[in-house]
């Protein structure tokens, strides 16, 4: 074992490439198979006309098929696809501050010391593990305008219940209700694993000043909890700009294309039209768009995310 | 010059995998000998769901035949049978054989990815089916498999609403009566269920005298005179004479389901309901050829094998499809499990197919491929098919009126598809 | 004081009790529908509790597929790729959290946005690469995306952050290897995090289909959601065989995470910090 010199230490260290590498090799043999690679290989199939069939390898292939931006111009230019963004972005600005506020509250449910927590914790998770297809189809049942449970329970409140999934305008938010339910054991364990992180001490010290619950909640568990915030925020953006199962089996992107959105358009051009190419300049955008509003996070993480506890 | 490192790294990185690639490539075929023992590759997505083993039986009888050639059978659910192929034909690594739906074999056909099927006798096969997979000339599929639609109407409801059962000559005028009798059972009773969708549509405008393609299919005819009046009467039982239940009254219940609860006096649906009726359904129901209008016109689907062009094997594959489609024995095993119908000419195989009721009238069945109407099959044609599938549900819910919708749909194919 | 936690107390279970209701009513659902005779995807009303409960459906499970051999090949591949990635994204986490080196920003942007890609176009490309490293039917082409998982390089570096760092300053002092720190002063510190990562981890390799589909065609090889997916068929679907089929797929996942979610109790204790 090579003895350190006193200064030597990990975050000021000077050789910083040559400690870091042999951690971060297996990440980047599997970065270049798994996703490099194919990347490479996408982006040059997003400048052809290729039909997601032929060999990708035949000789001459690039000459045949290369059709240059012309699939990126094709795309900007249809009204589907601003269509299919409106859609997409509806999804998002409903789904992620509503999920959000469930799964921190759930967080804070299970974060408890009582007794049946565990029991809690373990039956929060199960729409996580219940698949999409057994989901899809019962609250389908529970969403159905006539007969579903939904609409009796709100006619019990006097409330005359919307079409749901069958209603052009009811349809996304009903959606995001359901994604809120299938998601909010995921995220708010995520959130748990950062709340049972913090320090006990902190909420000891804070007893003694006299603070209460609440108190205690925005002045330490949230300031603390920014990074694992942080983490839901990211990666549940990026999910939602790739929203598809839950689509494809609940309304098939309907009523009226009301829930269509990017990526079921992308396995609809390329799986079904066979328009592989036009599917992947489609998927490049969608990157692009995800990148950008991933980078605008990352930018403003410095100002609210606190890493130093 | 940090920043140089760390690209580097990558690009070694990428470069070394590039490399592995390109080296680990194919390890040749092994040049099997024709005469020898054969073992071929066959992926099926029919027998997913319940006839697996009844496959499993067919082989064997196969392979008893033909002791040289051996089939190895992969099964794959239908939901992600079309992405796993697409896959495998693009990557090189596609079976010697496999079954298509007729929308994906319309793709496959046309843009070179399968073989000829030649060498076999396949006289024994069902004419009509055994065309829609000839692509100009080339048979390029085998039909596997039968399944028409017919009328299936709730014999009770027909009683209770004094109205007689439907009859062949049938046509949608009657239709429209029975229906209108029935509507009036109840306020959640309804005459029919026939959704208004693009497979649907096909059919129905055929009924009508019109069609979605001219005759040599180089122009499409969308929104032709016939053709909007057939949509036009499809969408009035939901809009206006509201024998039909739309959305929000079908309330996301599914149509069979609806048939089954006893609130929908017919049905146009596939033979396979059969057995989930008789199961189902706690009152009497029968079947009927379907109405038409100036002419009849019933739905035929079929699934087809094919043959995948880079197989080694081509005669013995031809020699397994060819005996999987059309020979007496497998139709035998075929009808023995209630699977699909065989795609055989000479219907009186089936007679045995007849004994089973309910339905009374099974007949009708066979009556019907007296008036089957071929999908109108282009080499887009799951991009045609939604096309008109959203603007039909635009007129169906009002949105858009008929015509309009129509002609929306004939500009966007125009604009999206070429032809010929 | 009591009367007021009594309130407290009361308004917990009230409020828990109701969320896990809410989520528990798909998985009733579930099993009502396994015990069915008849797979009827709905019936109005809703028939909750089955009339005549058969376990007819699990025998046809059971009888449809070499289930011990599925299983086993199930379980194999899950534990291994969960493994292997909790090595390999704690390893790089680790070195992303907690050495400086140059450029380690910009190359975890690029990690992360290999997350932004839909893989619905880079699975043919990646096809057609695990194919010419003639790596097709070999439980490595399944194994092999366990090495590289952004989601979970993510989510350890936002973990290891929060670890402050005269922890590890100390330790190298004490002339610790990098490895020893991270081994024993890193990783215990993120045991919740392990822990939760190890749960989603199995859960999605678990459920992964449509890659092991495409990979592994020996059916000597098949796992679990693959065997189950043959019950789906083109008109119709056995729903009370499928359900039964998923339920039982459901019991290892549940298994392990009642097993694993010990360890956010235990969190602070094991990982705590003795400062």
């Amino acid at each position: 074992m090579r003895r350190k010199n006193k200064q030597d230490n990990l975050l000021r260290a000077n050789n910083g490439l040559f400690k870091a590498s042999p951690f971060l090799v297996p990440a980047l043999i599997g970065f270049a198979i798994i996703y490099l690679a194919p990347m490479v290989i996408s982006v040059f199939i997003s400048l052809t006309d290729w039909n997601g069939l032929d060999s990708l390898f035949a000789p001459g292939f690039m000459k045949e098929h290369f059709i240059g931006i012309q699939n990126y111009a094709d795309i900007l230019h249809s009204k589907e696809f601003w269509s299919v963004l409106g859609n997409t972005l509806t999804y998002i600005v409903l789904y992620i501050p509503l999920m959000l506020a469930v799964s921190i509250a759930a967080a804070s449910l299970l974060n408890q010391q009582r007794r049946g927590v565990g029991a809690f914790r373990v039956i929060y998770y199960i729409p996580v593990l219940t698949s999409w297809v057994a989901a899809s189809l019962i609250w389908k049942s529970i969403l159905s305008p006539q007969y579903g449970a939904m609409n009796a329970i709100l006619a019990f409140f006097g409330i005359n219940g919307p079409g749901w999934l069958l209603d052009e305008h009811w349809a996304m938010p009903a959606i995001v209700l359901v994604s809120v339910w299938k998601d909010m054991g995921f995220f708010g364990l995520i959130l748990l694993s950062g709340m049972v992180g913090i320090n006990r001490t902190y909420y000891e010290a804070a007893k003694i000043d006299g603070a209460g619950k609440w108190t205690q909640f925005f002045k330490i568990t949230l300031p603390l909890l920014t990074p694992a915030i942080f983490y839901v925020l990211i990666v549940s953006l990026i999910n939602s700009f790739q929203l598809f199962p839950q689509i494809m089996i609940m309304t098939g992107g309907g009523p009226n294309g009301s829930t269509q959105v990017m990526v079921e358009r992308i396995y609809q051009y390329g799986f079904k039209y066979f328009k592989m190419g036009y599917a992947s300049a489609f998927s490049w955008i969608l990157f692009t768009i995800i990148m950008i509003c991933t980078a605008i996070q990352m930018r403003g993480q410095k100002r609210w995310v606190n890493y130093d506890s | 010059m940090k920043k140089s490192k760390l690209f580097s790294l990558i690009s070694c990185l990428l470069v070394a995998v590039m490399l592995f690639t390109a080296c680990g490539a194919q390890n040749g075929g092994n040049g099997g000998n024709e005469s020898e023992e054969v073992t071929i590759k066959y992926c099926n997505f029919n027998s997913s769901g319940g006839n697996e083993e009844t496959l499993q039986k067919m082989y064997e009888a196969f392979h008893e035949e033909y002791p040289n050639i051996t089939v190895e059978i992969e099964t794959i659910g239908y939901d992600d049978y079309f992405t796993q192929m697409q896959t495998r034909v693009a990557g090189d690594t596609a079976p010697d054989c496999y079954e298509l739906n007729i929308e994906n074999f319309a793709a496959y056909a046309n843009k070179g990815q399968l073989a000829e099927i030649s060498g076999v006798d396949v006289s024994g096969l069902n004419e009509t089916a055994l065309n829609a997979f000839n692509v100009k000339g080339v048979q390029y599929g085998l039909p596997e498999s039968f399944s028409n639609v017919v009328l299936i109407y709730n014999k009770d409801l027909f009683d209770k609403a004094g109205v007689a059962y439907p009859t062949a000559d049938w046509t949608q005028a009657d239709l429209q009566k029975a229906a209108e009798a029935i509507r009036a059972l109840g306020d959640d009773i309804f005459g029919i269920w026939q959704p208004i969708t693009y497979n649907e549509f096909f059919k129905v405008v055929a009924q009508y005298g019109g069609s979605l393609l001219n005759e040599d299919k180089t122009e499409f005819t969308i929104n032709s005179e016939a053709n909007i009046k057939a949509a036009q009467a499809l969408v009035d039982r939901v809009l206006v004479s509201n024998v039909q239940p739309n959305t929000v009254q079908q309330g996301g219940m599914g149509d069979w389901d609806m048939f089954m609860s006893g609130k929908l006096g017919m049905i146009p649906t596939g033979i396979w309901a059969f057995q989930t009726f008789t199961e189902g359904c706690n009152f009497n129901w029968d079947i009927a050829v379907e109405p038409g209008d100036t002419q009849k016109a019933t739905h035929f689907f079929s699934n087809c094998v094919v043959m995948n062009p880079k197989t080694e094997h081509p005669q013995e594959t031809a020699t397994w499809l060819a005996w999987l489609t059309s020979s007496t024995k497998s139709a035998d095993i075929r009808l023995a499990a209630g699977w699909d119908l065989p795609a055989l000419a000479d219907m009186d195989a089936l007679s045995s197919y007849l004994s089973i009721t309910p339905p009374e009238n099974r007949e009708a069945v066979f009556e019907s491929l007296n008036y089957l109407v071929m999908p109108p099959v282009i080499e887009d044609y799951a991009l045609m098919s939604d096309i008109i599938g959203q603007y039909l549900e635009k007129a169906a819910s009002g949105v858009m009126s008929v015509t309009d919708a129509l002609n929306a749909a004939q500009a966007d194919c125009v604009a999206q598809i070429k032809l010929g | 004081m009591i009367h007021k936690r009594r309130i407290s107390t009361a308004a917990y279970y009230l409020i828990g009790i109701l969320i896990a209701i809410l989520a528990m009513i798909p998985f009733f659902w579930m099993i009502s529908t396994s015990l069915k005779a008849r797979g009827a995807l709905m019936s109005i009303p809703i028939e909750w509790i089955p009339k005549e409960p058969t376990l007819g459906a699990y025998v046809k499970v059971f009888s449809k597929f070499p289930f011990f051999r599925t299983i086993g090949n199930s379980l194999f591949i899950s534990i291994t790729y969960t493994i292997i990635t909790l090595i390999s994204a704690s390893m790089a986490a680790f070195a992303f959290a907690k050495i400086k080196f140059p450029k380690a920003d910009l190359l975890l942007k690029i990690f992360l946005a290999t997350m932004m890609i839909p893989t619905q176009v880079t699975i043919i490309p990646l096809f057609v690469v695990m194919n010419k490293m003639a790596l097709i039917n070999t439980y490595a082409s399944v194994l092999l995306p366990s090495i590289f998982r952004p989601f979970a390089i993510f989510l350890l570096v936002q973990q290891m952050r929060t670890i402050p760092n005269d922890y590890l300053d100390a330790a190298s002092i004490d002339g610790a290897s990098t490895f020893t720190v991270y081994a024993r002063i890193a990783l215990p510190l993120c045991a919740p995090t392990l822990a939760t990562l190890s749960i989603t981890t199995f859960m999605e390799s678990w459920n992964d289909y449509l890659w092991p589909l495409l990979m592994l065609t020996d059916k000597a090889k098949m796992t679990l959601p693959i065997a189950l997916s043959t019950l789906n068929g083109q008109y119709a679907t056995e729903y009370n065989v499928l359900m039964a089929g998923s339920l039982i797929s459901m019991v290892p996942i549940i298994l392990i995470y009642i097993f694993a979610q010990k360890y956010f109790q235990n969190g602070m204790m094991a990982g705590g910090i003795k400062g």
